[in-house]
């Protein structure tokens, strides 16, 4: 694989223990360069831990991290030096301007006196901020402060960026705008790393780790998880009290899983052309007469619950 | 070691100060308080003791006494007894600290037997107060006396010159006035040094950790002595500003003789102040929380300094053990130079061991501090 040749972040076998609790349990998997590479995975899944050891803010316990072909465990500070990191929490100075703050990481991050003028303006420009430089940032909107977080984070070019749940709090056209920035960023050849909880930025990932209990249970393209984990067809079923239905679809033959999608129920079968007027019918004897079946494409949402239920259950599963 | 990123912080620290003239302005203030509170507070010097006596006599010689009494500047005439009911009182209410009983037969066994016998009762909680306040009304009474053996003497035609043969001229040096402020106020500057340099320091780290920003500035390649030294530079500026401030108040508003060089007092001033915000970093590092961390400095400097340092309790009269522990305190060393300077003047030559203490102990802190912050999360 191409990956193999280029990776610029390899996770082999990487466990991180707090105590007794185990919050990243034998994870592995590989980024290349240019790639983004997006963890999803419900809160306390092990993402934001996984994303410290390699930035080098937690030592693992056991396995290998190399980023950027260095041992994070080894020398943390030559991997600093490479690395961009945006944590979940907000981590600037709201007590300084916008200004301020990416002239003090410019200079931590030691950018040349010839270069830093330019990668200044290049980070105020990114992030929308020309002609409010001297703002204060406590001063500044959610999708702002995001921005000019990825600006102080990429300032020293870093090759690998890993970003910490970068979207969460911001309003939807804001992490709209966010994601077009990472991606002009990897077509530069920057590997980004990114968590996150929402499931249509998932889409905008090039590869997607899903990540529950400290577990990698499904590492593929988008298009991967979607067609391959389900191992069936879906159908959708609206309709008043639809959610009693439950036990007389999981009941029906052919179907295979059924999970609550908002106010509606997906149900796992065999082969949807056969199954829907079954169920239609099923349904209708027992007093759900309003049902509605429809075939629907599986969302990636779909294949994330139906995996998540996987790996509870013990099966596993990997596309 | 990058000097470039020590003064990116070096500026981060300074622009977040000047964003926040509030706690800037404590800073500058709370030195000035503290040393019109100590500096006025703090005073060894027993005058004015308020005294109660109980004439059971009446006679011209009891009135002579009694009158030398409340002439001397250290005692107060607070009013008499008629009784030893009211002397208990007036001891247990607090009226007065000592009560002179004169017996109703004093005249007559002075004029009879030659002697006389007068009753001193003390109010000893305050143990220093009531020596004191013995030991003046022996003086009194003695002094009473000696004119009265002289009238005696005088009157019997007898020689004046053979009263005391051996006299003691004491001439006090260094602090001639004995006025204890001048000892005290030294120790005072030390003290508030030692507060506010911890202080200011104590808030640093735990400010980054508890508003998050921590996480990211680990994730940087800063080291940790870049991260120390920018840091700390700033409030070392403002620590020298307090103790010119402190040194200032103390020449010239408590009229305290400096007698020593200026550069000898700026000199240990500085090693002083390394050591103290040194103390308050190194507690920021461990205790993640702005106001534990500054409630533990506050402990860590305040109490050695009162209690160890010589400040307060001379450490001579100190047991071998608690002795032993003073070298420890660091605050020992500055207080032992500023009385040195402050009062005796003394040469660069006599100071150089607890100056040479000083900065090893300084020397050390750095270190300390500096390997104390590591770079991870876990």
């Amino acid at each position: 694989m191409a990956a193999e040749r280029q990776a610029q972040i390899v996770v082999d076998q990487l466990v991180k223990r707090f105590g007794s609790f185990v919050a990243v349990d034998g994870v592995s998997f590989e980024v290349a360069r240019g790639e983004i590479m997006g963890f999803i995975g419900p809160n306390g899944a092990g993402k934001s831990t996984l994303i410290r050891i390699l930035c080098g803010l937690l030592r693992p316990s056991e396995g290998r991290a190399l980023v950027a072909g260095i041992d994070v465990a080894r020398d943390p500070e030559a991997v600093r030096r490479r690395i961009g990191y945006m944590s979940q929490k907000f981590s600037l100075y709201n007590d300084m301007s916008v200004l301020e703050n990416l002239r003090f990481f410019g200079g931590i991050y030691g950018v040349s006196r010839a270069d830093i003028a330019g990668r200044l303006r290049f980070a105020v420009e990114m992030a929308g901020l020309v002609g409010r430089e001297n703002a204060l940032v406590a001063t500044l909107a959610g999708g702002w402060k995001q921005r000019l977080a990825l600006g102080a984070a990429i300032l020293h070019r870093p090759a690998i960026l890993f970003l910490d749940e970068p979207t969460s709090g911001v309003d939807p056209s804001s992490r709209r705008r966010f994601w077009d920035l990472i991606h002009t960023l990897a077509q530069e050849g920057v590997s980004v790393l990114v968590s996150t909880h929402y499931m249509d930025e998932a889409e905008y990932c090039h590869r997607i780790a899903l990540i529950n209990r400290g577990r990698l249970i499904a590492l593929g393209t988008p298009q991967e998880l979607k067609q391959h984990t389900l191992g069936g067809e879906l159908l959708a079923l609206e309709g008043d009290r639809i959610g009693d239905a439950m036990s007389q679809l999981l009941a029906a033959p052919g179907v295979m899983d059924v999970a609550m999608f908002g106010s509606a129920l997906h149900a796992l079968v065999d082969r949807a052309e056969l199954r829907s007027p079954e169920l239609q019918a099923r349904l209708g004897n027992a007093g759900f007469a309003d049902v509605r079946v429809r075939r629907i494409n599986p969302s990636l949402e779909d294949s994330f619950v139906h995996l998540v239920g996987a790996s509870r259950s013990g099966t596993g599963a990997s596309a | 070691m990058r000097w470039r990123r020590v003064k990116a912080i070096m500026v981060k620290e300074y622009l977040q100060i000047v964003r926040d003239p509030r706690s800037l302005m404590i800073a500058l203030l709370i030195p000035v308080l503290q040393m019109f509170l100590l500096g006025y507070g703090i005073s060894l010097d027993v005058q004015k003791i308020p005294l109660c006596a109980y004439d059971q006599e009446g006679s011209q010689a009891s009135q002579d006494l009694l009158r030398r009494f409340s002439a001397s500047r250290y005692f107060e005439l607070q009013g008499h007894a008629g009784n030893y009911a009211e002397v208990g009182r007036s001891l247990d209410t607090g009226r007065c600290n000592i009560v002179v009983v004169i017996p109703s037969g004093f005249s007559k066994s002075l004029t009879d037997a030659g002697r006389g016998v007068v009753q001193v009762l003390l109010d000893a909680t305050d143990t220093n107060t009531a020596s004191l306040a013995a030991g003046y009304a022996q003086a009194v009474v003695a002094g009473y006396s000696a004119d009265v053996q002289l009238e005696a003497i005088q009157r019997r035609g007898g020689s004046v010159q053979t009263l005391t043969p051996v006299e003691v001229r004491a001439r006090v040096w260094f602090n001639e006035d004995l006025v204890s402020r001048n000892f005290i106020i030294p120790g005072v500057v030390a003290l508030v040094m030692a507060i506010v340099g911890a202080q200011l320091s104590s808030l640093t780290i735990a400010r980054e950790w508890e508003r998050g920003t921590m996480e990211l500035l680990v994730s940087t390649p800063v080291q940790p002595l870049e991260l120390m030294l920018g840091k700390l530079a700033p409030y070392f500026v403002i620590g020298m500003l307090d103790a010119c401030i402190c040194l200032t108040l103390a020449m010239f508003w408590f009229d305290v003789p400096f007698r020593g060089t200026l550069a000898a007092l700026m000199f240990t001033t500085s090693l002083f102040l390394t050591v103290v915000l040194c103390i308050g970093y190194y507690v920021s590092v461990s205790i993640r929380s702005q106001v534990g961390a500054s409630q533990v400095a506050l402990v860590l400097t305040m109490l050695p300094t009162t209690l160890l340092s010589g400040f307060s309790f001379p450490i001579d009269q100190m047991p071998a053990a608690v002795r032993a522990v003073t070298y420890l305190v660091s605050g020992r060393y500055y207080v032992t130079i500023l009385k040195a300077l402050f009062l005796k003047g003394a040469p660069w030559s006599e100071l150089l061991l607890p100056i040479l203490c000083l900065a090893l102990y300084a020397a050390l802190m750095v270190l300390f501090a500096a390997r104390a912050f590591r770079k991870t999360l876990d």
